[in-house]
């Protein structure tokens, strides 16, 4: 039985769920699980709107892709009756799209209660207006004309649909990060997309001015101001400001030894200029591991124009974490608690902003992501 | 047209448990919607929606292995649902 009181870290593995809850100081920390042994856990996700429910992206090595949903804080779950798929192809060519797996969900708008959006791949957008309970395919996106231009080849482990993001202040505004593709914005719940790149390097693509073709490894805004956008990319870290539509690539200012590639990004719950990353190696074959071997979250406390290493707690040297885009996060707390999960299967702690580090837990299967349920 | 469907352990949550369920249908596309109908969801673990047979998915009518969802199944005959283990 997984924990199920409020404040608990949910971690997606390649070999199941499992969750960790801390005492009110957040000082010695329980883990519990695994639920779901065996299976591949892409993302959990609490629902703000009814924190007892909770939806997570699964499949199995044979089985496909699924939802499963639990509306008592993740003690039961229930499969969802129409996953996410792809609108069928009668007469195909034997190329017609199908999901291969679920890769990350986002709650809808706070006035539209019981919508979600899920993001999988290969890279398609799916709305759900009950709960998680039956999707469909967004058609806006996922048959746009532009579709195979915009999302011309994969990554290496395949093209991901990821940051589905819902403007606080409008439900009709979404944003979304394919990889590879870009970041791409809609104004009107859907029905249209229009890339929004500008700024951002691509420094793999024959052209490096392109419209579209990015790679976004993470995109978040901040939920105190909507109006402000982080994306930590393929090619560096970038912020933009709405309505303004230009990327600025901010991780010019971290120290070159370090450089800004990196895979998760996340933004402080109230103050828009402090987030973090946690960057890695992306020189000659791209090691995606810490650089030098020595792990450190960098902060920025003013918007990108300054970052400082904080390391205190972590390994000093011989760690190769890798950390996925989903496998760092923040907590609500009025001393904000952040957290990342490593590829190794360890989750690491700090209740002070990152300026301290503790590992909570070890041994886990390769993680791909952790979230905070409050 | 009655036939034994042979579940391999993965997909035995749909079945409560069971690694042999009987079934209906004049082929294998008959004889998984007969399946989905008793045991929803069970289909979409093994098939795409585009009606392709996923790729770590294996289905046999007797010892016979099956391409895609046309293949005949007869009264009597055992259908496999296997699954394709490798790797860590």
């Amino acid at each position: 039985m997984l924990p199920c009181m409020p404040g608990t870290l949910w971690i997606g593995t390649r070999k199941g769920a499992f969750a960790l809850r801390a005492d009110a100081k957040r000082k010695t920390w329980r883990l519990a699980g695994p639920q779901f042994l065996g299976h591949i856990i892409h993302h959990i996700v609490m629902d703000p709107r009814e924190p007892r429910t909770l939806l997570m992206a699964a499949k199995t090595g044979h089985l496909g892709p699924t939802v499963y949903r639990s509306t008592d804080r993740g003690r039961t779950w229930r499969e969802a009756a129409r996953p996410p798929a792809f609108r069928r192809i009668d007469h195909g060519d034997g190329k017609a799209l199908a999901v291969e797996r679920v890769f990350w969900l986002t709650p809808g708008h706070s006035s539209e209660r019981g919508t979600w959006y899920a993001g999988s791949s290969p890279a398609g957008l799916f709305r759900s207006e009950d709960g998680g309970e039956r999707w469909e395919p967004v058609a806006g996106f996922n048959d746009h004309p532009m579709r195979p231009q915009w999302i011309a080849f994969g990554t290496p482990d395949g093209e991901l649909l990821h940051s589905i993001i819902v403007d606080p202040r409008d439900p009709q505004h979404l944003y979304v990060g394919v990889s590879i593709g870009g970041v791409f914005e809609s104004t009107d719940g859907g029905c249209s997309w229009a890339p929004l790149n500008r700024g951002c390097e691509a420094d793999f693509l024959p052209s490096p001015d392109a419209e579209f073709g990015h790679d976004p490894h993470t995109v978040v805004m901040s939920p105190a101001a909507p109006d402000r956008l982080y994306q930590q990319n393929h090619c560096g870290i970038y912020r933009m400001d709405r309505p303004a539509g230009t990327w600025v690539r901010i991780g010019r200012a971290m120290p070159k030894k370090i450089g800004d590639i990196g895979f998760p990004i996340v933004v402080h719950p109230r103050d828009p200029d402090t987030a973090w990353v946690f960057p890695m190696d992306g020189t000659t074959v791209w090691p995606r591991t810490s650089v030098g071997g020595k792990p450190a979250v960098y902060v920025t406390r003013d918007g990108g124009k300054s970052w400082q290493r904080q390391d205190r707690g972590l390994p000093a040297s011989q760690a190769w974490f890798t950390v996925m885009r989903q496998a760092m996060c923040v907590d609500t707390h009025e001393s904000v608690g952040l957290y990342f999960g490593t590829t190794s299967g360890e989750v690491w702690a700090s209740r002070n902003g990152g300026e301290s580090w503790t590992c909570i837990a070890r041994h886990l299967p390769e993680i791909f992501s952790v979230t905070y349920a409050e | 047209m009655a036939c034994t469907v042979r579940v391999a352990s993965p997909l035995r949550s749909y079945t409560n448990g069971a690694a042999s369920v009987t079934a209906v249908g004049g082929t294998l596309h008959e004889v998984l919607a007969d399946l989905e109908r008793r045991f929803p969801g069970m289909r979409f673990r093994m098939i795409d929606e585009q009606d392709r047979i996923r790729q770590h998915i294996r289905l046999f009518v007797n010892t016979q292995g099956a391409a895609d969802l046309s293949a005949p199944v007869h009264d009597g005959d055992t259908v496999h649902l296997i699954c394709a283990l490798s790797g860590g």
